[in-house]
């Protein structure tokens, strides 16, 4: 009778921790940022029909990285929470802070359990507060644990290159098109040589405090994007290299079992 | 019976659950949430004589028409109980989403979370799935929600909604109505529905024009609200001292609008000052 080899738990949590961070780590990135009306949600994402990016309730907005089946299934989950609360009790008792601890608890749930393996995934809560101030941003990691981020968070890939680019140039109060601008130049920046993000290779939606309707999110039209890409961009001092045309990403270099043809099972 | 804060947290049926209905999912979560499932709970209300139709306040008449490039919707603000007037400002016509608009008429209390819950399924599926029913797909799911509440309406608890949308795909107005089992109808051009209902459709009927712009439309629902108020105790007319107007939704090709309540006024106005010279309303020739 053979035993089975005795793994240390801290053993277990690393590898664990590392195989979900590989597979985020594959991932290209999603910026989220406040700006002078709102938060502005941009990702970098090929695909027209699989987001990253989507509304979750009134003024509560979702962006993930990671694996697509995952991310989708937390996503539709929310959409569940979100709206049975608002159900049961009332529209306003429906919060970014309640939601962001549900999807902490059921992360850190699956993180811990030996029997699932870990998400592979990175999510971001951000939540529209009657004013600027009153705005959140609660960014959560595979393992179930959640940060308060201060004016913008980055997850993905190249998350702390980009981090630090965004953090060079934020201030507070920027309009919807130097943010934009802010957030793609900073997505671009993440390879050796800056590339070139244009909006089919971009996915964009704000949660708009000017917004009459009571559902705040928007997403921005492929037109709309191209047009605030545009604006003032002549007026950016901070020029920076030659740009060169983006390469098609390339997925999963590893051999990932896992890694078939199916849109769920790509890492997004 | 589990207590509904157990479930505010996620739980694997969160994640589990195919379905992109929300109140599918409302079913296997928390069955006693829903409007139909008091059926069991409620057994006593069948042996009253009567039912338990009297234990909530009635709404009564709304009026949908078709104008050349939309669809309006009114309702009148009176709810009853009896004989008593129960509410004489209530609403009975919503937007159930960003397209279409309904209205109910028949148990009130019922019907109110009826449409609540509706909306929450219309939004619901648009969220899950990135992009909304369509306009029969939204009729027809009002359908199967209605035929859950039929244990109620058995009991007297009956809710008749109107429900119309500017239709995308066709590029016009369309009006659907419901019998309380849950059978589903498209009317043509213009319809009725709760107690004041034959008159306000025998006014219509006699007002209507194919070629109606928005304006138009909007006088003419109103008009036939008042026409129904004349000759049926449970629909409110006008009140011009309160201010309290008729509820009025359109949904054309921009999307849903409430017509302000200053528009409302002005309407009113019109339609009383003229009735002082001819108290029958607006005449149609013979031939």
């Amino acid at each position: 009778m053979s035993m089975p080899f005795y793994v240390a738990p801290e053993q277990q949590m690393k590898d664990r921790a590392d195989y979900a961070r590989k597979g985020i780590a594959r991932g290209r990135s999603v910026v989220v940022l406040h700006y002078a009306d709102g938060i502005l949600f941009v990702a970098e994402n090929r695909s027209q029909a699989l987001h990253k990016v989507s509304e979750i309730y009134d003024r509560i907005g979702f962006a993930a990285v990671g694996r697509y089946n995952e991310f989708e299934n937390l996503r539709i989950a929310g959409i569940r929470h979100a709206d049975f609360r608002g159900f049961s009790y009332d529209r306003r008792d429906v919060t970014g802070r309640a939601l962001a601890g549900a999807y902490a608890q059921l992360l850190g749930t699956i993180f811990s359990s030996g029997a699932e393996k870990p998400y592979e995934v990175e999510l971001i809560v951000a939540e529209l507060g009657a004013t600027a101030e009153d705005d959140q941003i609660y960014r959560l990691t595979y393992d179930g644990s959640v940060q308060d981020e201060k004016n913008f968070a980055v997850m993905g890939g190249s998350a702390d290159a980009i981090a630090e680019r965004v953090g060079e140039q934020y201030a507070q109060g920027l309009d919807l098109a130097a943010a934009v601008q802010l957030a793609v130049r900073a997505l671009a920046s993440d390879g050796d040589q800056p590339r070139q993000l244009g909006t089919d290779a971009l996915e964009a939606a704000i949660l708009d405090r000017t917004r009459t309707q009571p559902r705040k999110f928007r997403r921005l039209t492929a037109d709309r994007l191209a047009g605030l890409l545009d604006s003032g961009a002549d007026a950016d001092s901070t020029p920076g290299p030659e740009l060169v045309e983006a390469p098609e990403p390339v997925e999963a270099p590893e051999a990932d079992p896992g890694n078939d043809a199916t849109p769920g099972s790509s890492p997004q | 019976m589990t207590d509904k804060s157990e479930q505010i947290g996620i739980s694997s049926t969160y994640l589990r659950a195919s379905t992109s209905s929300f109140t599918e999912f409302v079913r296997l979560i928390a069955p006693e949430a829903l409007p139909g499932a008091r059926l069991q709970a409620g057994q006593l209300g069948a042996q009253l004589p009567g039912g338990a139709g009297h234990l909530t306040a009635h709404a009564t008449t709304i009026v949908a028409l078709c104008y050349d490039g939309g669809v309006v919707m009114a309702g009148d603000r009176r709810a009853t109980a009896g004989s008593m007037i129960a509410q004489n400002d209530i609403e009975k016509v919503f937007a159930a989403d960003e397209y279409s608009v309904v209205g109910m008429a028949g148990a009130a209390g019922i019907g109110i979370e009826l449409i609540g819950l509706f909306q929450l399924e219309l939004e619901h599926y648009e969220k899950i799935e990135g992009a909304p029913l369509s306009l029969v797909g939204k009729a027809n799911r009002l359908a199967s929600m209605l035929r859950q509440n039929l244990g109620l309406a058995m009991q007297g608890l009956a809710v008749v909604p109107l429900f119309a949308g500017w239709d995308e795909a066709e590029h016009r107005g369309r009006i659907f109505s419901y019998d309380p089992v849950g059978g589903r109808y498209e009317e043509r051009a213009y319809h009725s529905i709760g107690s004041g209902s034959v008159f306000a459709k025998s006014s219509l009927k006699k007002l209507y024009r194919a070629e109606f712009g928005a304006d138009d439309a909007v006088m003419a629902a109103v008009q036939s609200l008042y026409d129904a108020a004349e000759d049926d105790s449970a629909t409110g007319g006008p009140d011009q001292a309160r201010q309290i107007y008729p509820v009025v939704w359109t949904a054309d090709a921009e999307g849903v609008r409430r017509i302000g309540e200053d528009r409302i006024g002005q309407v009113v106005d019109e339609i009383v000052a003229a009735r002082r010279a001819r108290p029958d309303g607006p005449a149609a020739p013979v031939l």
